[in-house]
């Protein structure tokens, strides 16, 4: 019963894939897309400092670092337009954001 | 330097293999795993989304778990403070501003339900055929991981060699609260507000008129 570098590798695909499953399902939400996002991020996360133990390289750490400090600005921009969104429009729901497609 | 690496490497992967803190370790990354997928399903089908939200603060904590298994103490700690610290409560905040009526949301659930599934199904293959189709444990870079605390070794590393990229990523930080202080930011007409550039360019001779008079 040896956790194996695939092991980390498995648990980060089903992460990231039920993060891409996650931004299909919710079409009405748009904080639930962040948090999907958020868990993508995640998943890439759990790979890249995997792969730093098993290698025995501390450089997967430091490209985590830089993962970490994108996807903290991503969420604060997202969420600043999400929160001028709702105050322009009165709703999240990402079914009734097409005023740009005429 | 490499050749002692290597030896390292062998030294502690049959410390890994032959001890029985294995079993234990094994135990909690199944226990740690098994808990990140139940919230990364409960994050994307909860209705509530404050709900998703602490899920998702689940989901946080037992990667850093994770992480302290692999031996990257300092990344679990930055996860827990960034993440859960700061993204986390960001959520929760915006989550509970807007005033949102939560049962309209999940209305299209079922209609993208099988679309979503087939794309995350297809994905899912693909990346597990790429795990196990190659050779994944080879490295031609020399910085190995030594006997020097981890935080250490990470900033040896990220002041010298990546000190361009860090700086960048200042950088994107100093942009992104810029950028969320801008968008946010409204002027409300109608209200009262203190103008300091005004009231220090205010002149007597703006506001006091001095009238003669004559007696009556």
């Amino acid at each position: 019963m040896l956790v194996s570098l695939e092991h980390y590798l498995c648990l980060s695909a089903i992460l990231f894939t039920l993060g891409v499953f996650g931004i299909f399902l919710n079409r009405k939400n748009v904080i639930t897309i962040l948090m999907s996002i958020e868990l993508m991020l995640l998943a890439v996360n759990i790979n890249l400092v995997a792969f730093s133990s098993y290698l025995n390289d501390i450089q997967g750490q430091i490209f985590t670092i830089f993962v970490l400090t994108v996807a903290a600005a991503e969420a604060a921009i997202g969420l600043a337009i999400l929160v001028i969104y709702y105050r322009n429009s009165g709703s999240i729901s990402v079914e009734e954001i097409n005023k740009l497609s005429g | 330097m490499v050749i002692d690496g290597k030896k390292r490497y062998l030294k502690t992967f049959k410390k890994r293999v032959f001890t029985d803190k294995n079993m234990v370790t094994s135990l909690f990354f199944y226990l740690f795993s098994f808990i990140i997928t139940a919230c990364a399903v409960m994050v994307i089908s909860s209705r509530n989304p404050v709900h998703s939200v602490l899920f998702l603060i689940l989901a946080f904590f037992n990667s850093g778990a994770l992480f302290v298994i692999l031996g990257a103490e300092f990344l679990a700690m930055m996860l827990v403070i960034v993440y859960v610290g700061a993204v986390a409560v960001l959520f929760l905040f915006v989550v509970m501003m807007l005033n949102i009526n939560y049962s309209k949301i999940s209305d299209g659930f079922q209609k993208y339900f099988p679309i979503g599934l087939l794309i995350g199904f297809i994905l899912f293959v693909e990346i597990i055929l790429m795990v196990f189709s190659g050779d994944l444990l080879v490295n031609e870079n020399k910085n190995l991981i030594s006997d020097i605390p981890n935080t250490h070794q990470i900033g040896t590393l990220l002041y010298t060699d990546y000190i361009f990229a860090f700086q960048l990523s200042g950088l994107i930080l100093l942009v992104a609260m810029v950028g969320a202080i801008v968008l946010t930011l409204r002027d409300r007409t109608g209200v009262k507000k203190q103008n300091i550039i005004d009231q220090n360019n205010r002149k007597v001779s703006d506001v006091i008129s001095i009238v003669k008079m004559d007696n009556e």
